[in-house]
């Protein structure tokens, strides 16, 4: 039996009878469905009819547990959201482990309860999963990787190509909260707050968009580099420019304050639980409503608009009331946010 | 959250910005120089410039601690940072600056050197009571604002009888500096610009006080007002400075009162003097060398001072002969003047020290004014 008081060792990741009794304990038990069920090296699964999207994301955030969320959570809705933003319902995640020896199995053990609870939450199954163990040393503490796939309504076709002059440019809720809840608990900057991570799964909140008619064009999740990076991201793929009215995007009091105390604009700090959305000017009220009335987007608002713009520049109506641009992230002030 | 969003709203804003156009004179230039890096930033991140009168004309000074360091202090500093056994503590921004041969610390590193980022001189000094067996030396810059936590860490070490820290020490003074571009602003054959006012530093004047900068005021007459670095700070500090050129005033004043007195933090300024003494000169990037514009670590802790400790082999450097960095931290040239700038020179790759830190004129015009500046003005 896993011990509670035990830890990980090299033999976990083995091939041998240890690694097939931490998965059937562990992983199996956690995870459990029909598919897993069969313990193949694949999961065998009915195509569904429609499009397919298929995204992966590697999770290597510390600290691991953080306000709000830890990297169990995080891994299942970050790529549940990467799915997600192309308007589909995912449905199956794969998860890779990559454990360093020496890693406390309750540790594990409550991160894997914690990616199984979200996943259920999420209505996704993880189908297949992979775990290895490196030495004390190589890894910190644990990695993980996920892949997930999900089908795309008939109809429904959002890419950052389709974003173009004239829309206007939605935010589901504040920026600034993962970033800053994961910075609060660094080792050498820790402080006092009481901001909480805003890590939350969005494909419910993107069905409910859709299913306002309205015309979207695209939606993006402005994780690592911020609002700004993904901005410019969008902007270069479109062929476009944007103007933001700074007033109009929401900033809890809290994580203003946190990122005036280390120097950071919050426009470039990481979300986990945030959307843009692109859509056709005349739909933008019908839009806002929708995402009001979802509890991930209560406090979303119109923040901007799409102009043409040969340099792609994002340009910004600062609080004060004076101009600025909005560039792409520099350098690299918040390393292992997600 | 108090004393932020009050010190940016927007309609304080407008009725400031609508004063300023009441009160300059039609037809007169008003060149104010903001000594500090941070205003240089808060003026861009803000936008203050589409708020200005078009008689008012910023210069931005050279207040900011990694953009002064000249090459030699950072070859320096690399070299330290190569010798065996050594760790190196620095704070982030200096890793990217490039010294001669555009190398850094941040290459070194990758090359094998022990770089180690800290974010205050605590932290070094923690790491080297928890690493016994390594020599920690400490990269300490900046102006008055970091030199008394240096200071700190300097007597802790020696309380704690450590054999294995020491400070590779660079702290520079502003009023010295503030001095230099007065002295030269008045020198027809120098190209810094003649100024008709300073905003002062806020956070430096917070340990220093107003004192220092009186004599110069009255000695070149032209007025310096403290500000704060949000934008309605500076923008008052702009208003007060107006009045006084339109009065014939030259005064220290200070719109900072919330954080800056008349004689400053004396119990930082009692412990930079137990700790430290004048150096007889300092090179500055830009400025050249300045007579009595640097503090040393006194032979009372010696112990505790990387220079008098580790040998370093001479070290020559060549400036990239197109770069404007320097013309650029005397007020002399604007970051568009310079040919590299958004070109070869960018955040991404740094060729001077004024596009890597974010409180350096180059790297707050390209991040708020865009790469292509002339070009673009947002309506």
């Amino acid at each position: 039996m896993l011990n509670n008081d035990g830890r990980i060792d090299m033999t976990h990741g083995s091939g041998g009878r240890a690694m097939a009794q931490l998965i059937e304990q562990l992983f199996a038990k956690a995870f459990d469905n029909p598919a897993l069920a069969e313990s193949n090296d694949q999961a065998r699964l009915d195509a569904p009819k429609g499009r397919l999207a298929f995204s992966t994301d590697s999770f290597v955030i510390s600290p691991l547990f953080f306000p709000g969320g830890d990297i169990g959570s995080l891994a299942i809705h970050g790529t549940v959201n990467d799915v997600a933003m192309s308007g589909a319902k995912p449905l199956w995640l794969s998860a890779g482990f990559i454990l360093e020896e020496g890693f406390p199995l309750a540790g594990l053990k409550r991160i894997v309860g914690s990616m199984a609870e979200a996943a259920r939450k999420c209505g996704v199954t993880i189908v297949t999963g992979d775990t290895k163990v490196v030495e004390k040393g190589k890894a910190d503490g644990l990695f993980i990787n996920t892949a997930g796939i999900g089908v795309i309504p008939e109809g429904v076709d959002l890419s950052a190509h389709n974003v173009k002059e004239g829309d206007t440019i939605l935010l589901s809720g504040p920026i600034g909260d993962h970033g800053m809840a994961v910075m609060s608990r660094r080792e050498n900057l820790a402080f006092e707050s009481a901001i909480m991570s805003d890590s939350a799964p969005l494909h419910d909140l993107v069905a409910c968009m859709l299913k306002s008619g309205a015309d979207i064009h695209a939606l993006r999740d402005p994780t690592r580099g911020g609002l700004a990076t993904t901005l410019n991201e969008i902007a270069r793929t479109a062929n476009v420019g944007m103007r933001l009215d700074e007033q109009a995007i929401p900033v809890r009091p809290e994580v203003r304050s946190a990122c005036e105390i280390l120097g950071l604009d919050p426009l470039y700090v990481a979300n986990e639980g945030r959307l843009i959305a692109f859509c056709a000017a005349h739909d933008a009220e019908k839009l806002l409503k929708a995402m009001r009335a979802h509890e991930h987007g209560r406090e979303a608002s119109i923040i901007g608009n799409v102009v043409p713009d040969e340099h792609h520049f994002v340009e910004m109506r600062t609080t004060l009331g004076g101009h600025r641009m909005v560039d792409w992230l520099a350098g690299e002030p918040l390393p292992r946010i997600c | 959250m108090k004393y932020i969003e009050e010190f940016r709203d927007r309609k304080l804003a407008e009725n400031l910005a609508a004063a300023l156009r009441a009160e300059v004179q039609p037809g007169r230039t008003y060149r104010f120089m903001e000594f500090c890096g941070g205003h240089t930033h808060a003026i861009f991140r803000f936008g203050l410039p589409d708020l200005l009168p078009p008689e008012i004309k910023m210069i931005h000074g050279p207040g900011c601690p990694v953009c002064v360091l000249p090459m030699t202090r950072i070859d320096a500093a690399i070299q330290l940072a190569q010798t065996p056994n050594v760790t190196l503590c620095s704070y982030g921004d200096m890793l990217r600056v490039p010294g001669g041969k555009r190398m850094s610390l941040l290459k070194a590193k990758a090359q094998g050197a022990d770089v180690h980022m800290v974010t205050s001189p605590h932290d070094a000094i923690t790491f080297a009571k928890e690493n016994p067996e390594r020599q920690v030396i400490f990269f300490a810059i900046g102006f008055e604002t970091t030199t008394p936590p240096t200071a700190v860490v300097i007597k802790q070490a020696r309380e704690w009888k450590l054999k294995n820290f020491a400070v590779f020490c660079n702290h520079v003074l502003t009023p010295a500096a503030l001095g230099w571009l007065l002295e030269s602003g008045k020198d027809e054959t120098s190209d810094v610009p003649p100024l008709d006012g300073f905003v002062g530093p806020a956070h430096v004047s917070a340990v220093i006080g107003t004192i220092p900068y009186e004599a110069a005021a009255k000695h070149y007459n032209k007025p310096v007002v403290i500000a704060g670095f949000e934008p309605l700070d500076v923008m008052q500090a702009i208003l007060m400075l107006v009045r006084q050129v339109n009065e014939g005033r030259a005064e220290v004043e200070n719109e900072y009162t919330r954080a800056v007195t008349r004689e400053g933090n004396v119990k930082a300024q009692a412990l930079m003097k137990e700790v430290f003494e004048l150096r007889e000169s300092f090179d500055w990037r830009g400025l050249g060398s300045i007579p009595n514009s640097a503090l040393r670590i006194r032979e009372s802790f010696a112990a505790f001072d990387a220079e008098r400790r580790f040998p370093l082999a001479p070290i020559e450097v060549k400036e990239n002969p197109a770069c404007q960095c320097p013309a650029i931290l005397r007020g002399a040239k604007v970051p568009t003047d310079c040919p590299l700038f958004g070109k070869a020179c960018t955040p991404e790759n740094p060729i001077g020290s004024c596009m890597v830190s974010s409180e350096g004129g180059c790297a707050a015009w390209y991040s708020y004014r865009g790469p292509a500046p002339g070009e673009r003005h947002a309506q």
